[in-house]
């Protein structure tokens, strides 16, 4: 039943990285099914290269925050940002980071790294980390298996999320949809 | 049935204002309440909406200009920082004692943490001290409809009110139900002459502020924005008080740690005046009771007898920072008496913030700091505050204080043997706001100083809104542009030249003159002009793309990113043997300037191979 479906993630990384674009796709998609949502964003100075996280809450919520140890999955955009924020990884959850493979994390749940960098740069745009981190998310979570770790969403959600808000942009939307598939495409 | 749309606090806020027929929205942008105007601005252009919106100069102005709107009878609002009340709390105070006639809000967003302002002061506090009565919301939901209850709230009793947001509210978002704009047609301005009211000398001031305290006693009895128990099914000895985003979090937490009917909750919606029957029943019907409220202690404080009352004022609730879920959970399972695992988001520092690689501002920085290196750096509200992380910033106090601080030093080195340098630093939109009277001042008084105007054409830290000089307003449309020279000068200053920060060599060169000249012969100014990049990018503009590069002339002396600290350039230092410099191709603007900043010329223009 969707309608009682309760999840709660954080987006961590620095200003510039497109953190807030990220949660907003989020938001978005779970307004389209119908589900209420409430987030919370790092504005004003932060932005200009300073730690930035959102907190995105999907269901029946009324804080905007999540709170420590109670985060389902966390998207992290930048590796270093795991230590200041891991802590809010509830026992058991998800983590998707990029990083390099090899790295070792203690968070008290299961990372899954990917060099969103490097293929960023792949897909030609090296801005587009963000989504490439977005689209391994979805790819991760599609695969686990208790219901609660799966995502509120779908990779055809967020497309969807994507084409409705830049259909009179073509260039920009083919770059993000190709940002969002290669991340998915990439192996856990 | 409204649509549901993804809002914004900010933005719901600004919905309440046009679904509730305000007429005239003004402000002055500051974290975290600058998106309240621009959206009033976006609904006023995509519905077409008679009304009045604009930036103004400063706080004050914003305020005075709404609040002569109310005079006439229209609805009208003013948004600022809580800071910026600061600046607007002369009227304000007036303000309370006149009334108004049409609804009249004023929304001060404070920032507990504080996130991104120099003070985590509680503008419910300023309003207890204006006799203003206040509404404090717990959602971007709760916002909006706030918005209605306080406009009903301000016509019933002829006054202004004020609803005070805090980061959490105003930086949320939430599915937000979006109506139709109310008709607003009907309502001509009229202005009703009644000089004993609206121009009031002190002996009618007596008068009205009886008629204040009388409208304050009803306000503490009005049932609308009365405290509300929000479960009626807890039977219970204790209860938590709380109000704003603690009233959320404390909801939700009470009902996970699964003590949701073992304490009464109750949310206060108008921390002052507080509703008399609600304290006489509070102190009368329980044991004990827990206070939840940022940032001071407000609800507490009008709580008179405290014996069994919990909070800031008791020492229980911390009185400094955010109270976060974490901290309330700690706070609930005390009260409740129950063990709930401690919880703390760890406390490894972020990154910091740094100016934006291409940011005119950085030149700026290294070329004042090449013609004055051992001057004393006066600086102001803005990006440039990030001056610091170059060393170029050694002061900052508020907005316009550059300027004044700048006379402060000079004057208490006058008498020294080699008395210092000293250049200040301010943004074109801060200067306006409160830098002229300063400078003005300062020509007066002759004060040796050399100020320099970073004039990026915009607003930079608060989402690029334009300023006096751009001659374009809140929607984009033309308005007149003051001419910041011509400003300058009419404030009696007679050195003032103009030069762009790219063009590093010729700035320095201009920077020593005018410190020499300040040190010399009194206020120097210079207009350091180059548009921010930000703005550049978000209206599609661009300039050609310098690519630089590292060449092997560079030993990895660190020269470059620690006197110019621009985010593109890496230092590596894991090799002890084999330090060197990089240039991180992602976040490079290309404005090229870093090639006049290495002291062994190993930045060069990339060569094509």
């Amino acid at each position: 039943m969707a309608s009682s479906k309760r999840q709660q993630l954080l987006i961590s990384g620095v200003g510039g990285q497109g953190v807030l674009f990220v949660t907003r796709l989020l938001a978005e998609a779970a307004i389209a099914k119908g589900l209420p949502v409430f987030t919370c964003e790092t504005h004003g100075m932060a932005q200009r290269g300073g730690t930035v996280v959102s907190h995105l809450k999907v269901g029946d919520f009324h804080s905007p925050l999540v709170r420590a140890g109670q985060a389902d999955g966390l998207l992290v955009l930048k590796s270093e940002n795991l230590a200041q924020h891991g802590a809010f990884l509830k026992p058991g959850g998800w983590v998707v980071a990029n990083a390099g493979s090899k790295e070792t994390y203690d968070v008290g749940g299961t990372v899954f790294a990917i060099e969103a960098d490097r293929l960023a740069q792949e897909t030609g745009n090296v801005k587009s980390i963000n989504l490439v981190v977005l689209g391994f998310a979805l790819s991760v979570a599609e695969k686990m298996k208790g219901k609660a770790e799966q995502l509120f969403c779908t990779l055809a959600d967020i497309e969807r999320t994507v084409k409705n808000s830049f259909n009179d942009q073509p260039k920009q939307l083919s770059s993000f949809l190709n940002a969002i598939r290669s991340g998915y495409d990439a192996p856990a | 049935m409204g649509k549901r749309r993804l809002l914004l606090g900010n933005e719901a806020m600004a919905r309440g204002l046009v679904e509730n027929g305000c007429r005239m929205a003004t402000s002055y942008p500051g974290t975290p309440a600058s998106e309240i105007l621009s959206a009033v601005a976006q609904f006023k252009l995509a519905e077409k909406l008679a009304m009045h919106v604009q930036w103004a100069v400063n706080e004050k102005i914003a305020l005075e200009i709404a609040y002569a709107g109310c005079m006439t009878g229209l609805r009208t609002a003013v948004s600022m920082k809580q800071v910026g009340l600061n600046v607007a709390s002369d009227p304000f105070m007036s303000a309370a004692y006149m009334g108004v006639k049409g609804g009249f809000i004023v929304i001060s967003a404070d920032d507990p943490g504080p996130h991104s302002s120099q003070a985590e002061q509680d503008s419910r506090m300023m309003a207890m001290m204006a006799k203003v009565p206040v509404l404090d919301p717990d959602s971007p939901r709760q916002a909006k409809e706030m918005i209605g209850a306080a406009y009903a709230l301000s016509e019933a009793f002829r006054t202004p009110v004020m609803l005070r947001p805090t980061t959490r509210v105003c930086h949320s978002r939430q599915d937000i139900e979006v109506l139709p704009v109310a008709a607003a047609a009907g309502i001509e301005a009229k202005f009703d002459r009644d000089p004993a009211r609206w121009a009031a000398t002190p002996k009618f001031r007596h008068q009205l502020h009886l008629e204040l305290e009388e409208k304050l006693a009803a306000i503490a009895a009005y049932a609308p924005t009365a405290p509300v128990r929000l479960n009626p099914e807890a039977s219970a000895r204790k209860a938590v008080v709380a109000a704003g985003v603690s009233a959320a979090h404390a909801r939700e937490i009470l009902q996970e740690l699964g003590i949701w009917k073992k304490v009464a909750l109750y949310q206060v919606r108008q921390p002052f005046p507080l509703h008399i029957a609600f304290i006489e029943h509070l102190l009368g019907a329980y044991r004990d009771i827990l206070v939840l409220e940022e940032t001071t202690g407000v609800i507490e404080m009008q709580l008179a007898d405290r014996r069994r009352v919990k909070g800031k004022q008791s020492g229980t609730v911390p009185r400094v920072g955010e109270l976060t879920p974490e901290r309330i959970q700690a706070l609930l399972g005390d009260f409740a008496g129950i063990r709930t695992r401690a919880v703390a988001v760890a406390g490894a520092p972020g990154r910091r913030p740094t100016l934006c690689a291409g940011c005119p501002h950085r030149a700026s920085f290294f070329a004042i700091k090449k013609a004055a290196p051992r001057g004393i750096y006066t600086s102001d509200i803005g990006c440039y505050t990030l001056g610091m992380n170059l060393g170029a910033v050694d002061t900052v106090l508020c907005m316009g204080a550059a300027i004044t601080q700048a006379a402060g030093f000079y004057h208490a080195f006058r008498r020294a043997k080699k008395p210092p340098d000293i250049v200040a630093t301010i943004g074109d939109s801060t200067f306006f706001h409160a830098g002229v009277p300063a400078l003005i001042d300062a020509v007066v008084q002759r004060v040796k100083f050399t100020l320099v105007i970073l004039d990026n054409r915009t607003t930079g830290m608060t989402g690029n809104q334009p300023t006096p000089a751009s001659g374009f307003g809140a929607i984009g449309e033309p308005l007149e542009a003051v001419d910041l020279e011509s400003l300058v000068r009419g404030c009696g200053v007679t050195y003032c030249r103009t030069g762009d920060p790219y063009r590093l060599q010729d700035f320095i060169a201009l920077m020593r003159e005018a410190v020499v000249c300040g040190r010399k012969n009194g206020p120097a100014v210079i207009i350091s002009r180059h548009p921010c990049i930000l703005d550049r990018a978000r209206k599609g503009e661009r300039s050609a793309f310098v690519a630089v590069e590292i060449s092997d002339r560079c030993d990895g002396c660190g020269y470059c990113v620690k006197h110019f600290e621009c985010p593109a350039l890496v230092h590596h230092t894991e090799n002890k043997d084999h330090r060197r410099t990089t240039i991180d191709s992602a976040l490079c603007a290309g404005c090229g300037v870093c090639l006049d900043v290495c002291p062994k010329g190993a930045i060069q223009i990339k060569q094509n191979r």
